[in-house]
């Protein structure tokens, strides 16, 4: 390995002790970060060296480490899952920083995702709204065969590209409103293409819409933040199916 | 059930059903016990863990009229780690009109495990595919289809079929997904209460039957107690005993380790798939392995150099000195020879110092003849997110360039021994999907893992467990009862221990080096001095970690260091007992290869005569030996023949 692949990063990561608990940024410098190390690695090296020297190392959200899980939930450098379009913060690797950088890495911030400790978060309400409708009510052994209704490719195609959303928040701390229309809408928007969710169509975009509000998300003003930092490329016409869903449901 | 063998009795019914394997399942079902409707309320079911098994098993039991309650460690169930299934999942609908059948889908998955798994449980897993595959179209999930509106097939390693249904690459998302989202629907309901970020760490048992869990909430560190009248284990493998895996970093032993130590037997630990088309390692900061699905294998040409150190450029590398090794060996199944045995051969032509890549532990997957053939969009359209994935890994453009892939471990067919209804050896404790070990045998077929997962939770369990429930009076016992108590204890008492050590090494340390011990010794291929050591040094290092670890923080906080010290110790103890269980099994069958049982052409040779059996063994002691039985392997339907894909 040559010595222009390691470089040398500064952080400032944002500790908090708890939920109540004041939150600060504490610096860090990694003198000799591999640049083919993904960014979670990266904290996983510092993690070490914190409990090497008998200190508290920090907390962050991880799992697949494969951009499919939507755990990672990192702010870097001040955009949800950092510099990298289409890159979850663990895909993201640190050949994309420079020598000598400063980074900052701070959790999503929204009223709906309190924080736990450092930068993990509660992102329950997620569930909640897709408790509220985020389904198509067939029971175990009532399906019909599945050939038995064609869907054009198409639709389907159109009905998979909202259904990849991986729930991970981005839109969310990406908003200035902390909406989470993208979120819902892909949902509303996957299952609306498909005839399977036509029966409780009206009534799942008013329930996961309602849900949405009482959880403390705010509204949609269209600043399309969303789209620019989903990490698996929800498209914002997700947020205008919703809307149109949702007239359509109340009016009808 | 027969006694195999003085030294090893067996003594637990595996409750096959008798006649013909076409109707077992059928009559089985006809005579289960069923447990009246409006009794079914009365009956509380823990679920430990959110995945296809999981959460197809807590929506459905939910259905159903039981009250459920599930767990899962992540902070939604659904970013269980079926999440991150690629290729899809096989069934025998023979919309291709290719002549598939249940009996094939069948046969296949009998001969793919290298005929280590029981026939009955596998014809039935086949039976059942057909209706996940409804179930799930039903659902919303959007599989690939025709531009006529049906839907469409792939063929995956193993199979001469088309039987793989998919959604582009990321099919286990999408049955995760419409899994999770019928468990959102039983949650609203009010029939599941899902309690995200909640770890079972103990198993409660009440004359020997299982009656609860003690679980910690990862937010708080509280340590909580659940009582019910039957738990089901659906918490995955346990490959990151490894360290490097392509599992998800918080997948673990735990649940089923505490479980084993309660009673429950554990069968073929050493049973590992290392799976043959992953991302190589890049340096000791690693901290997992990245697969890239097997349908790869479809379009993508496996090759290296001919010549021994050939440092060219891939793409200087002219076609006559390019060795396809798996095309050349193996002429028949090519590219697509199931995965232990692409897996073995990757190994072999690295060990011949043909290897590639800056490290020499990788082969070259190339996409140019297809790329040549099909144009450069449909293979897009085919693979286009993981070839995006292995850009942003690697930096290099697979378009342009052949991908590197080496073997990782990536899947576990051993795991607790469950009979027919899925019980384990402890009454009302039931495991499923990659938890238990019963479909798979030594090597499990591509597409096969969702397959078993979403058969075990949407049409195995809601049959299965009328027949224990039936005979169980519901809410016998409570969390005031002396056994949480004990439990609790202990577990209290441990956390406390772990915090108490302030040693001089980290967790990772020791995870890293058992990983080292397990992937050189337990791996891709085993002898016996190396088994033996592996045990004498797991051993040693286990002493170690309860000697010499540092564990940060506190009990009640969030910590996630914490957890995974927990889960490390239990891994300690495991890894010990997959080296035994290589050890005993003297023969090589599928991801099993003993270096010394193998054919003249290097293939895995079985010992049919002498190892035709469950290998399922019982926890005696931390330290003590544990006690291996074995049930033996009746095979009435396919012929037991040396796996041949040549």
């Amino acid at each position: 390995m040559s010595s222009t692949d390691l470089i040398k990063v500064h952080l400032k990561v944002w500790r908090q002790d708890g939920p109540q608990a004041k939150g600060f940024f504490e610096d860090y410098t990694l003198d000799e970060v591999n640049t083919h190390m993904s960014f979670l690695e990266m904290l996983d090296v510092l993690n070490e060296r914190l409990m090497k020297d008998k200190k508290e190392p920090i907390e962050f959200d991880h799992d697949c480490r494969e951009g499919i899980c939507g755990s990672c939930n990192l702010v870097i450098n001040g955009v949800p899952h950092g510099p990298e379009m289409l890159t979850a913060a663990c895909q993201l690797h640190m050949r994309h920083f420079k020598d000598g950088e400063t980074i900052t890495i701070e959790p999503w911030r929204a009223t709906a995702f309190p924080i736990i400790k450092d930068l993990v978060v509660d992102r329950n309400a997620f569930d909640r709204i897709m408790s509220a409708g985020g389904y198509i009510s067939v029971s175990t052994g009532n399906a019909p065969d599945a050939n038995a209704i064609p869907i054009s490719k198409p639709d389907s195609d159109s009905a998979m590209d909202y259904a990849v959303c991986i729930g991970c928040g981005a839109c969310v701390a990406a908003c200035p409103n902390s909406s989470a229309s993208l979120f819902t809408g892909a949902k509303v928007s996957q299952l609306s293409r498909l005839p399977q969710g036509a029966p409780e169509r009206k009534k799942r975009v008013i329930a996961m819409v309602d849900q949405m509000e009482k959880e403390g998300f705010g509204d949609c003003s269209n600043f399309a933040e969303c789209e620019a930092v989903c990490p698996v490329g929800i498209s914002i016409t997700a947020i205008a199916n919703m809307r149109t869903e949702y007239v359509k449901a109340v009016l009808g | 059930m027969e006694v195999a063998d003085k030294k090893y009795t067996f003594n637990w019914d595996n409750k096959i059903p008798t006649g013909p394997v076409e109707k077992k399942w059928s009559t089985h079902k006809n005579n289960i016990k069923l447990v009246n409707p409006s009794n079914k309320r009365k009956y509380n079911i823990i679920v430990v863990g959110t995945g296809l098994a999981g959460a197809s098993a807590a929506a459905s039991l939910g259905e159903l009229g039981y009250n459920v309650k599930a767990f899962c460690i992540q902070d939604s169930a659904r970013r269980a780690h079926s999440i991150a299934a690629q290729g899809g999942i096989n069934a025998a609908k023979n919309y291709q009109n290719d002549g598939d059948s249940i009996w094939r889908l069948f046969y296949d998955t009998v001969k793919g495990g290298d005929y280590r798994s029981r026939e009955a449980n596998v014809y039935r897993l086949a039976e059942v595919s057909n209706s996940i595959i409804d179930q799930c179209v039903a659902q919303g999930v959007p599989f690939a289809r025709e531009y006529g509106g049906t839907l469409t097939n792939r063929s995956f390693g193993g199979a001469q079929l088309s039987r793989t249904f998919y959604a582009r690459g990321q099919t286990g998302q999408q049955l995760l997904l419409g899994a999770y989202s019928a468990l959102m629907k039983s949650m609203k309901s009010g029939k599941v209460a899902v309690h995200t970020r909640e770890e079972m760490l103990e198993l409660v048992t009440v004359d020997g039957e299982a009656k609860g869990i003690i679980s910690r909430n990862l937010v708080t560190g509280k340590i909580n107690r659940h009582a019910a009248d039957a738990v089901l284990l659906c918490t995955g493998g346990y490959g990151n005993v490894f360290y490097l895996s392509t599992n998800a970093k918080n997948s673990n032993v735990t649940a089923a380790w505490r479980c084993h130590r309660k009673g429950a037997l554990f069968a073929n630990p050493s049973f590992t798939q290392i799976h043959p088309t992953c991302i190589p390692v890049s340096g000791e900061y690693q901290s997992k392995l990245t697969l890239m699905s097997e349908s790869l294998r479809n379009d993508g040409r496996v090759w290296v150099p001919k010549k021994v150190n050939d440092k060219r450029h891939p793409n200087e590398i002219p076609e006559d000195e390019r060795d396809y090794y798996l095309e050349r060996i193996y002429p028949s199944f090519g590219n697509l020879v199931p995965r232990d045995v692409a897996s073995r051969n990757a190994k072999i032509v690295c060990d011949e110092g043909r290897g590639v890549g800056e490290t020499g532990l990788a082969v070259y997957l190339d996409f140019r003849d297809a790329i040549k053939r099909d144009g450069e969009d449909a293979i897009r359209d085919r693979y286009g997110n993981l070839f995006d994935m292995y850009h942003k890994i690697t930096d290099d453009n697979p378009y342009k360039l052949p991908m590197r892939i080496y073997p990782a471990v990536h899947y576990t067919m051993g795991g607790l021994w469950v009979d027919y209804n899925l019980m384990t050896t402890v009454p009302g404790l039931f495991a499923l999907g990659e938890a238990n070990f019963s479909d798979h045998g030594a090597n499990r077929l591509g597409a096969s893992a969702l397959m078993q997962g979403l058969a075990d939770g949407y049409f195995v369990i809601p049959y299965t467990i009328g027949n224990y429930l039936a005979e169980t009076k519901p809410g016998q016992i409570t969390t005031d009862h002396a056994a949480f108590d004990q439990v609790e204890k202990e577990i209290t008492e441990e956390i406390s221990k772990l915090l108490s050590i302030k040693g001089s090494k980290t967790i990772l340390d020791f995870h890293r080096q058992l990983g080292k011990i397990m992937w050189d010794k337990v791996g891709m291929s085993r002898d016996e001095d190396g088994l033996k050591q592996a045990i004498a040094e797991i051993q040693a290092l286990r002493k170690e970690f309860w000697t010499d670890v540092f564990v940060p923080g506190k009990a009640a906080t969030y910590n996630k260091y914490l957890e995974y010290a927990l889960r490390v110790a239990d891994f300690l103890e495991l890894g010990e007992l997959m080296a035994r269980d290589a050890l005993e099994r003297k023969e090589s069958c599928g991801g099993h290869f003993r270096l010394e049982s193998q054919t003249p052409e290097g293939e895995a040779k079985r010992d049919d005569e002498n190892y035709s059996h469950v290998s399922a063994w019982e926890f005696k002691g931390k330290d003590a030996e544990p006690v291996e039985h074995r049930e033996p392997l009746e095979f009435e339907n396919v012929k037991l023949t040396q796996r041949s894909y040549k």
